[in-house]
Order: structure tokens, then C-alpha cells, then sequence
């Protein structure tokens, strides 16, 4: 973004303006496309979850808006904008307003260091990694804020939950993470991606055993500091009814669902960047834009992948009790971390520049994991079909 | 009481604790997860209950009352609504308990269409509660998966009488109506297809690792403690007592087949905790296809309702009968005083009993755990009302 600004400013559009204003009108310009794509992301995701959710639980889902029911986000989102935005008469007003744009913001400027291609990035900053897990903490303060003055105890044991979840697994995650940076030695997203090559043997995640089980103490760690089941706690609805949400309704209840649902994306983006190689694919062309736009795709379908990772583990599985969720952190997670970090750095001290048996060891060991599963399901598949697709009683 | 509670005083008063106030929270009538309308009056230390306080009353629809006022036919449609998850053994424990008072033999086709309504019904009850155990924990795909086999069992129910939630099948006397043509094959392909799925919910849910850590050991309900409350059905069963009536005080043709009466075993953690019941309503489902099974093979030809007179009008004298409904040992109790109008009704019913043990478990356990208690105790509200 900056050299495109600095462009504009020498010989484009905006040359002559002072150099500020100019900054100022290219960021907003940016922030405005941004926030719509996040919308449009966060909306598809909410239909693509409930539409796979419903196919798990064998129901059909929302198909009525659109082909499959493809906009029936577009259709919640403005049932949500045109309904009575309620305050409670006993609540802290201010803060309860201010409350969801508190998580909008922290969810929002965690986008700033998305690498969506190679130059497809809003702020390429140097401190990307830290960033992101700095900004999205902001998300904590919003849903706090909201449990707190709801003025409901069922809001205010949702946002105790859910600030007691979110900052535990942030240790996990932001220590998981160094076994990568330790790797790369620089926290820049875009660095980090170029530090992996595009076939997956290349890609961090097997890289070696350290970075394979910091992949997964990240996701966990991710899935929880983004409420999702099995760590759904601060929401969870046979419980605490909506959570630190419970008194929202309207507009403001949307930006909550769709700081949930982004932040799904967001998960997935960055496993992605961190150990699926990003955005890398083979320089197979030297147009810059269909390099760009496959770059994007391949950073895309990855990071939809393990949205729909996330979505499946939703359907599956039920949510832990609050002393369970702490003690996996705090038990588990946060010392196995501390070990796999120091495993990490004794690799690199070891293999400066890679060890290539290892990383093909561990794609091979990926490669025989997933061709397992597969039979799994498919073992299952062939057992449950013949009776599935029938009514009995017909 | 349960291995796992947590217990604040013993930190507070080694001042290791931080001070803190208790916090009365009130779960329902409107809470999501309290299975109809129920209301507990929690007073909870942060996520830590100190007790819950059950408080009933919601669903009050003064069912007993309304019995003297319609008389003992038109008393029939009301047993539906006294437990409308299972509807069928309310009505049988209606009808029987008016043929105690009257003398009345059942024929013996009309016992058996009872027993098969009676279990298809106890398929559904359990079905219904191990599915809404699953949502209380958080994992929502059994449920729908339970539902979809409850509609196939109400497709059942359906055909037989043409209802599919308050049946207002049975009679005083046996049955309002035969099994309709085709009705053994097809009930027989439904049991085909639904034993294998029962062991499917099992490794779909029941085996899962947070499901059992959120269940064993959960509010445990020791032998002594569940026959002190007077727990009754698979609540009781789950402590490792077994005691089914329809074994212990056999009525209609039970005694006819044979099954087995699971109980709780600890296999996860104490026994009585609320896997062990959880698990008891698992096992019981594959008992009661057992049942329906050998009903639908073995049913005699004949009438299915015996003469009974338009006005019934039963002699002087009272009668007790209890049927095993899905909720345990439920109880009618009618006293006639030789009009066309029973003088009192009274109905005794699981729900209740499990309700009262509520308070006692509830110390020392989590928030959510109670939801978790609530679900395995397979409380209805409509039950505990009336």
C-alpha cells in the first residue's frame, strides 16, 4: 500500500496534494474496500457454516435466498439492520453501545496484515505477527465491555468466561508461533511466507516434528481465542443463553456475529500464512495480475479449508466444562508449547538451513495421516449409506 | 457429594481465595435449556453453584382436578399432557388403572397392541432425551440425528392412531384401534434399520472424550441417596439399582418377554454419575427393541378392546396401578364413588421425584453442569406440573 500510495502522490490521481492528506485518503480508500470485503467474507461464511453444519446434521440449511440460499447472509444482514436496536434501561449505556464497535475494531486491524497474494497486503509491517495477536486482544476488551454493562448476570458470566478464555490461549498461540519465527527470524507475514516455497514439502508445517505440533497447539489455541466449539463457552446457549451477548439485539448483535464469523477467516488465514506457505504458488508466468489473482485463489481455498476444518470440528464436537478449558491450557498446551519452542530453536541450531529428509519424512507421514482418514470415511460412508437414503416406513 | 465439585469454603477459609459475593442468578422459566418451563433459583460463587433451587409450578395445568370434572373416558385426551414426550403409558396406566377399579380384562391382542404403542413410545422419550443431552453439552448434531429417527417412530405412532405427539390411543378396556394393514412389516423394517443406528449415536457421541469428561463423574447420585429421594426409572437404574416394574410388579404381557433391565456401572467414572444414566437410556432403547421384536412376532389375532359400556360407571372402591413409563415408576391412583365421575385422581410421576434431588446435587457443582443434570435426569416439565 505504500508504494502505491507513494505512486498516486508522484504521478497519479492525487500528485500535488500534501503528502498526509494524501496517505489519509489512500488509507481510507483501503479501509473502505476492506471493510466490504470483510462483510462479504464474514457473510459467506456464515451461510457456508450453516449450510454445512446442515448437511452434517442432515438437514438442508438455508436455500431458499439466492442459489442454495447464497445471499441469505445479505438477507439476515438487513432483517438485522432494520430491527429495534434495544438498551437495556438498567444498562451502562455508553459502554454497552460502544461495546461492539470496541470488537469490530480489534477484528478489523487484524486484517491490515493479511497477505491475501505477494503484493496484496494493506501494511507489511515488520512486526506483523505480533500485530495481529496484539489487535485482536482488543476483542476481549469489546466482549468484556458487553457482558459488563449489559447489566444481566448471564452477560456478565459470558464476558468473565470469555476474557478468562482469550487471554489464556494467547500464550499458547503467541509461543506456538515463535517455533515459526524462530524458523524465519522475522515476524513480517509476507517474510514468513517467503520463507516457505509453494510445494507442501516447503511449507512450515513440515518443516519438522516442532513446527507439525506447534500447527496444532495453534489452531487449538486459535479456535478457542475465536469461541468456537468445543471452546464456546462465553456464548454457549444451553448455558449462559447468548453469553455476553444475551441483551443485544439489532445492528449492534450483528457486528458481534460478523467479529465471530470474520475472525473465523481470520484463523484460517493465519495457519495458513504461518505453515500452509500462504500464498506461495509456482512462478509458472511472468503476467503479474493472473500470477496475483491464482495467488490469491490458492491463499483463498486454503484458508476456506480450514474455516471448513473449523466448521466440521463446530458440528462435531460438544463444548468443555470452564475448569476443563483451563486446565487443557494451562496443563497442557502452555507447557507443551514451551518444550515444542525450545525443540524448535535446537533444530535450527542444529539444521541452519533445513533438513530435507526430515521435511520429506513429514510430508509422507501427512500424506499416509490423511490417506487414512479418507478410508476411515469412506469405510463409514459405505456402512451408512444404503440405510441412510431410505425411509423405512414409506 | 460428586468427585469433582469445587469447593470454595475450604479456599476461603484457608485465605487462599479472594473475597467474593455470592450471586443469585435466576435460570428460566425461559432459559433454553430448562426443557420446557422450569425455574431454578441459583445462588452460584462466580461459576461454582452453592445450591439451585428448584421452583415449580409453571406448567400447572391441574390435570388431577380436571379428571373429576370429564369423567373417565373423556379423562383419556388429558393423560396425553400429563407427560406428552411419552404419551402412550399414560394412557395405559389411565386405562388400567380404570379397569382395576372395574374388573376389567384386557383382550389379549389389545395388551399386546399396548406394549408395542407403550415401547415405540419409550423409543421416543429416549431418543428425545439422550438427543437434548447431546444440545445441553453443546453438541448439536446428535440431536437432529435422535430427531430424524423420533419422526420415523411418530410416522409409526402416526399410523396407528393417527396422532403423532398426544395419541389418545388406548381405551378403557384395550385399544382404540387395530394395527392397520402392513403395520408388523413395517414396524419391523424401522427396528432394522434403527438397532445398528443406536450404536452409531454411541460412537457418534456417547464415547466422545468431552462428552464423557463432561458427564462422568458429574452430579453423582449414590444407591442409597437415589432410593432415599425416591428416584424412579433409568434415574434409579443409573445408581445400580435394578428395579424396572415392569419386571418387579409385572403388568399386562410383560411378563411374556424377555429382556434384560440395564443398570448403571461406573464404566467411566462413579457409578451413578450422569453418564451412568446417560447410558442406562442408551441401553434401555436396545431392550425395548428386544421387546417389540418378540410383540410384533408373537401378536395373537382376536379384538383389540373388550366391552366396555358407553357410561362407565365403575363400583365404589379405589385402585392403585403403576406402569415403568419412560421416566420411571408412574403411578395412578383413582377413587370412585360409583358415579360416572372418579372422586379423586392422583398421579405420581418420575419427574418429580428427580426434580427434588436437584437441590441436593446441585452443591459444588459448575453452571454448566447443572444443565448437564437437568438433561440426564430426563426431567419434562409438564410431568412435574401436571
Amino acid at each position: 500500500m505504500q508504494q502505491f500510495a507513494d505512486y498516486l502522490l508522484d504521478e497519479g490521481i492525487l500528485a500535488g496534494l500534501p503528502k498526509s492528506l494524501g496517505y489519509a485518503l489512500v488509507i481510507a480508500f483501503f479501509a473502505f474496500v476492506l471493510l466490504n470485503f470483510i462483510m462479504l467474507v464474514a457473510g459467506v461464511t456464515s451461510w457456508l457454516e450453516r449450510r454445512v453444519w446442515a448437511r452434517i446434521q442432515s438437514r438442508v440449511g438455508p436455500n431458499r435466498v439466492g442459489p442454495q440460499g447464497a445471499i441469505q447472509w445479505l438477507a439476515d444482514g438487513i432483517k438485522n439492520i432494520m430491527k429495534e436496536d434495544i438498551v437495556p434501561t438498567a444498562a451502562d449505556k455508553p459502554l454497552f453501545k460502544a461495546a461492539p464497535y470496541l470488537a469490530m475494531i480489534g477484528f478489523f486491524g487484524a486484517w491490515a496484515c493479511v497477505p491475501f497474494g505477494d503484493g496484496l497486503i494493506i501494511a507489511d509491517l515488520n512486526v506483523g505477527v505480533l500485530y495481529i495477536t496484539a489487535v485482536t486482544g482488543l476483542v476481549v476488551v469489546g466482549i468484556l465491555m458487553a457482558g459488563w454493562s449489559s447489566n444481566n448476570k448471564w452477560a456478565l458470566l459470558g464476558g468473565m468466561r470469555s476474557a478468562a478464555q482469550i487471554v489464556s490461549y494467547e500464550i499458547p498461540a503467541a509461543i506456538a508461533v515463535n517455533a515459526v519465527i524462530v524458523l524465519t527470524g522475522t515476524l513480517s507475514m509476507q517474510g514468513i511466507i517467503r520463507a516457505q516455497g509453494w510445494a507442501p514439502w516447503n511449507w512450515f508445517l513440515f518443516d519438522n516434528p516442532f513446527t507439525f505440533v506447534a500447527f496444532f497447539i495453534f489452531f487449538v489455541a486459535l479456535l478457542a481465542e475465536g469461541n468456537r466449539t468445543p471452546f464456546d463457552l462465553p456464548e454457549a446457549e444451553s448455558e449462559l443463553v447468548a453469553g455476553a451477548f444475551t441483551e443485544y439485539s439489532g445492528l449492534r448483535s450483528l457486528l458481534f456475529f460478523l467479529v465471530e464469523w470474520g475472525n473465523l477467516y481470520i484463523i484460517g488465514a493465519l495457519c495458513t500464512s504461518l505453515f500452509l506457505g500462504g500464498w506461495q504458488t509456482p512462478h509458472f508466468t511472468d503476467n503479474g495480475f493472473v500470477l496475483g489473482l491464482v495467488q490469491f485463489v490458492v491463499f483463498f481455498l486454503k484458508s476456506y479449508f480450514l474455516v471448513f476444518v473449523a466448521m466440521w470440528i463446530r458440528a462435531t464436537l460438544p463444548r468443555v466444562r470452564v475448569d476443563q478449558l483451563m486446565s487443557l491450557c494451562w496443563k497442557y498446551l502452555v507447557p507443551i508449547s514451551f518444550v515444542n519452542l525450545l525443540g524448535a530453536m535446537l533444530w535450527v541450531v542444529a539444521f541452519p538451513h533445513g533438513f530435507l529428509p526430515a521435511r520429506l519424512g513429514m510430508f509422507l507421514f501427512g500424506i499416509m495421516v490423511t490417506i487414512y482418514f479418507l478410508m476411515r470415511v469412506a469405510f463409514h460412508l459405505r456402512r451408512a449409506r444404503p440405510e441412510m437414503s431410505w425411509n423405512p416406513i414409506a | 457429594m460428586s468427585t469433582h465439585a469445587i469447593d470454595v469454603d475450604v479456599l476461603r477459609e484457608t485465605g487462599q481465595g479472594i473475597a467474593t459475593e455470592e450471586m443469585t442468578l435466576n435460570m428460566g422459566p425461559q432459559h433454553p435449556s430448562t426443557h420446557g418451563v422450569l425455574r431454578f433459583v441459583v445462588k452460584a460463587d462466580g461459576e461454582v453453584m452453592r445450591r439451585a433451587i428448584p421452583d415449580i409450578g409453571y406448567l400447572h395445568r391441574s390435570i388431577e382436578k380436571i379428571a373429576e370434572k370429564v369423567g373417565y373416558h373423556g379423562f383419556m385426551p388429558y393423560t396425553d399432557r400429563v407427560d406428552y414426550v411419552s404419551a402412550m403409558q399414560c394412557n395405559q396406566g389411565w386405562a388400567m388403572a380404570c379397569e382395576a377399579l372395574a374388573g376389567i380384562k384386557v383382550p389379549r391382542r389389545g395388551e399386546y397392541c399396548r406394549v408395542i404403542a407403550s415401547e415405540f413410545g419409550r423409543l421416543a422419550s429416549h431418543l428425545l432425551s439422550v438427543g437434548a443431552t447431546g444440545m445441553d453439552i453443546g453438541a448439536v448434531t446428535p440431536f437432529t440425528h435422535a430427531i430424524r429417527e423420533r419422526e420415523y417412530i411418530n410416522d409409526i405412532l402416526e399410523e396407528l392412531c393417527g396422532a403423532r405427539l398426544t395419541f389418545n390411543y388406548m381405551r378403557i378396556g384395550g385399544c382404540a384401534w387395530d394395527l392397520p394393514p402392513g403395520f408388523v412389516g413395517r414396524a419391523t423394517k424401522f427396528l432394522d434399520r434403527f438397532e445398528p443406528l443406536i450404536d452409531e449415536y454411541n460412537e457418534l457421541i456417547s464415547f466422545n472424550k468431552i462428552y464423557v469428561e463432561r458427564l462422568a463423574n458429574v452430579a453423582v447420585i449414590p444407591r442409597e441417596m437415589a432410593i432415599a429421594y425416591n428416584l424412579v426409572g433409568p434415574n434409579l437404574r443409573g445408581s445400580g439399582v435394578k428395579y424396572d416394574v415392569r419386571k418387579d410388579a409385572p403388568y399386562s404381557v410383560y411378563p411374556e418377554f424377555e429382556f434384560d433391565v440395564p443398570v448403571g456401572t461406573g464404566e467411566r467414572g462413579t457409578l451413578g454419575d450422569s453418564y451412568d444414566r446417560y447410558m442406562v437410556r442408551m441401553r434401555e432403547m436396545k431392550e425395548s427393541c428386544k421387546i417389540l421384536r418378540q410383540a410384533l412376532a408373537g401378536i395373537p389375532e382376536g379384538p383389540v378392546v373388550a366391552k366396555v359400556p358407553r357410561t362407565f360407571r365403575p363400583p365404589v372402591g379405589e385402585a392403585y396401578v403403576r406402569v415403568e413409563a419412560s421416566r420411571g415408576d408412574m403411578g395412578w391412583f383413582v377413587v370412585s364413588d360409583g358415579t360416572a365421575f372418579p372422586y379423586r385422581v392422583h398421579i405420581r410421576t418420575g419427574s418429580f421425584a428427580a426434580m427434588a434431588i436437584i437441590e441436593e446435587l446441585s452443591k459444588g457443582l459448575m453452571i454448566a453442569d447443572l444443565v448437564a443434570v437437568i438433561a440426564t435426569l430426563d426431567i419434562v416439565a409438564p410431568e412435574v406440573d401436571r
